[in-house]
């Protein structure tokens, strides 16, 4: 899961390092930490934005300990899948049960088809699709491609998958 | 002034590729302080043989004219046994069924204590080691860069200049043929068929496009590189090969609907989740990986360097003839 929050924080000193404790303490993997303090909120605070991973369910304890703390929070935001990827298929997509294929992942729990456009050029000919898998972790995600993997071998689907993310920075 | 002999065994598009690179790479050659002498070229009807020398430019003009270099009827393999040189350029055309008749050619040259350059992918991709091994126990020379992508340089690249880097796995678009056929089709949305037919119009692909469109070629580049790089013990029978064959003009459509091209991608990496496999895949169109046309190019992943890309002509006969007179260059510098 990746949790998103927006806290305010008093102007004094270490009050960062308070806020951001309970996050390590509960073993979050902080992504991203946004501290504005040039910024004040209508409340005269200071505005901070912090985006973690968590996969032990330990949210819960960690709103307590930053509400203990002192440390305000403004908004709680939470993302439970959040790696994707596009795959292309090309085949008799429809006629080999496209529902079936979908549910096979849906029903894992931990990843599900969120986007599928098909297209069919004629009738006799083979239609291809792009397929948006979301999961709720990496290794998960390859779980599901193993499963589309195997289906699509037994319905003679060609499966095309993006090439390895971690090549070189790419500018979009 | 080193002077090293040679032999250029087939007389194809390769092989007179070579002998026009040393014709006007005679004056670069004679700075380096290398002389190379041909002292023989055979083609399929026989071979023209001149201790002092062939003239080059008259072996060109006599294959074109009547289709064959030769001069007298004497084969190539006795070329390679029994005419005094030191180096032979293998360039007969790829077989992947039994590398014949370049394996025989390779292992006799190694046998007679002579060096081999080839841009022949058959013998390697079947019998790598055993070429390898022969060359040692002779301790001459072996090269073969002009056997992976053409022009571009990614042997000797991961050899020498990546040394002291450990190659961490390669990925790339090594067959050309499949990379002007995909680039046509997403460009234009035209089908395969369609393409294809193009292609062999413009001399892209040939009239038995299998060898290209099925991925095989690809394939045995990427044992080369397996076996080269990764020192691994693999042959054409242990990639995982899927061609371009089934790709549709509306699977390419959907893939640039989300910034994607489909390329036919060879990757082989070591270790524990190793791979060595060619299929279509998706690739961002900004990446290093997404080049068009016909060209060839290859990812490696290193330890120290880092990603390193290198992209080019992966066909051709003066491309491929580079890639030859490079390797020749390197033996004659590292031979004494």
């Amino acid at each position: 899961m990746i949790v998103s929050m927006d806290l305010e924080l008093k102007d004094r000193p270490g009050q960062l390092v308070q806020a951001l404790k309970p996050l390590s303490t509960f073993g979050a993997n902080i992504m991203s930490v946004l501290h504005q303090h040039d910024q004040r909120t209508p409340r005269g605070a200071i505005p901070v934005q912090v985006v973690f991973q968590l996969t032990n369910g330990k949210l819960n304890d960690i709103i307590a300990e930053l509400e203990n703390g002192g440390v305000r929070i403004v908004r709680v935001g939470k993302k439970l899948m959040y790696e994707e990827v596009t795959v292309i298929l090309i085949g008799h997509i429809v006629q080999s049960d496209m529902g079936d294929t979908i549910d096979q992942i849906d029903s894992t729990g931990f990843a599900e088809v969120v986007s599928l456009s098909i297209s069919m050029p004629g009738i006799n000919e083979p239609s291809s699709a792009s397929l948006v898998i979301n999961a709720v972790g990496m290794s998960e995600l390859g779980k599901a491609l193993d499963i589309l993997r195997r289906v699509a071998s037994e319905k003679d689907l060609l499966v095309i998958e993006p090439i390895e993310k971690d090549q070189l920075s790419v500018k979009t | 002034m080193k002077t090293i002999r040679l032999s250029i065994i087939g007389f194809g598009a390769v092989g007179q590729g070579v002998a026009n690179a040393l014709l006007h790479k005679q004056d670069y050659l004679e700075s380096s302080g290398i002389n190379l002498k041909v002292v023989a070229i055979s083609d399929s009807h026989g071979a023209c043989i001149e201790l002092d020398g062939v003239d080059l430019e008259a072996a060109l003009e006599r294959k074109k004219e009547s289709g064959s270099v030769a001069t007298s009827d004497v084969m190539s393999l006795k070329v390679i046994r029994d005419v005094d040189h030191e180096l032979v350029v293998e360039a007969t055309p790829t077989n992947i069924d039994d590398g014949e008749p370049g394996l025989t050619y390779m292992l006799e040259a190694f046998r007679h204590g002579r060096h081999v350059v080839t841009s022949n992918k058959g013998p390697l991709a079947l019998k790598y080691n055993q070429l390898c091994d022969e060359a040692k126990n002779n301790a001459v020379h072996f090269r073969y860069e002009a056997t992976v992508g053409g022009a571009m340089p990614i042997l000797n690249l991961a050899h020498d200049a990546l040394a002291g880097n450990r190659i961490i796995g390669i990925e790339g678009i090594l067959n050309g043929t499949c990379n002007y056929i995909l680039s046509r089709m997403t460009e234009e949305g035209l089908s395969y068929q369609h393409v294809l037919g193009e292609a062999q119009e413009l001399g892209y692909a040939e009239t038995n496009p299998v060898y290209d469109v099925e991925g095989i070629d690809a394939a045995c580049k990427l044992v080369i590189l397996a076996n080269s790089i990764f020192g691994m013990d693999v042959t054409y029978d242990d990639v995982e090969v899927t061609g371009i064959t089934r790709i549709t003009p509306e699977a390419l459509t959907l893939a640039g609907d989300v910034g994607m091209v489909i390329k036919l991608i060879g990757e082989v990496k070591d270790g524990e989740n190793g791979v060595i496999k060619v299929s279509p895949k998706l690739v961002p169109e900004q990446h290093p990986l997404a080049v068009g046309g016909t060209l060839n190019v290859a990812l490696l992943k290193t330890d120290m360097a880092g990603p390193v890309c290198v992209t080019g002509k992966g066909a051709g006969s003066m491309e491929t003839a580079s890639a030859i007179l490079s390797d020749i260059i390197a033996i004659c510098r590292n031979s004494h």
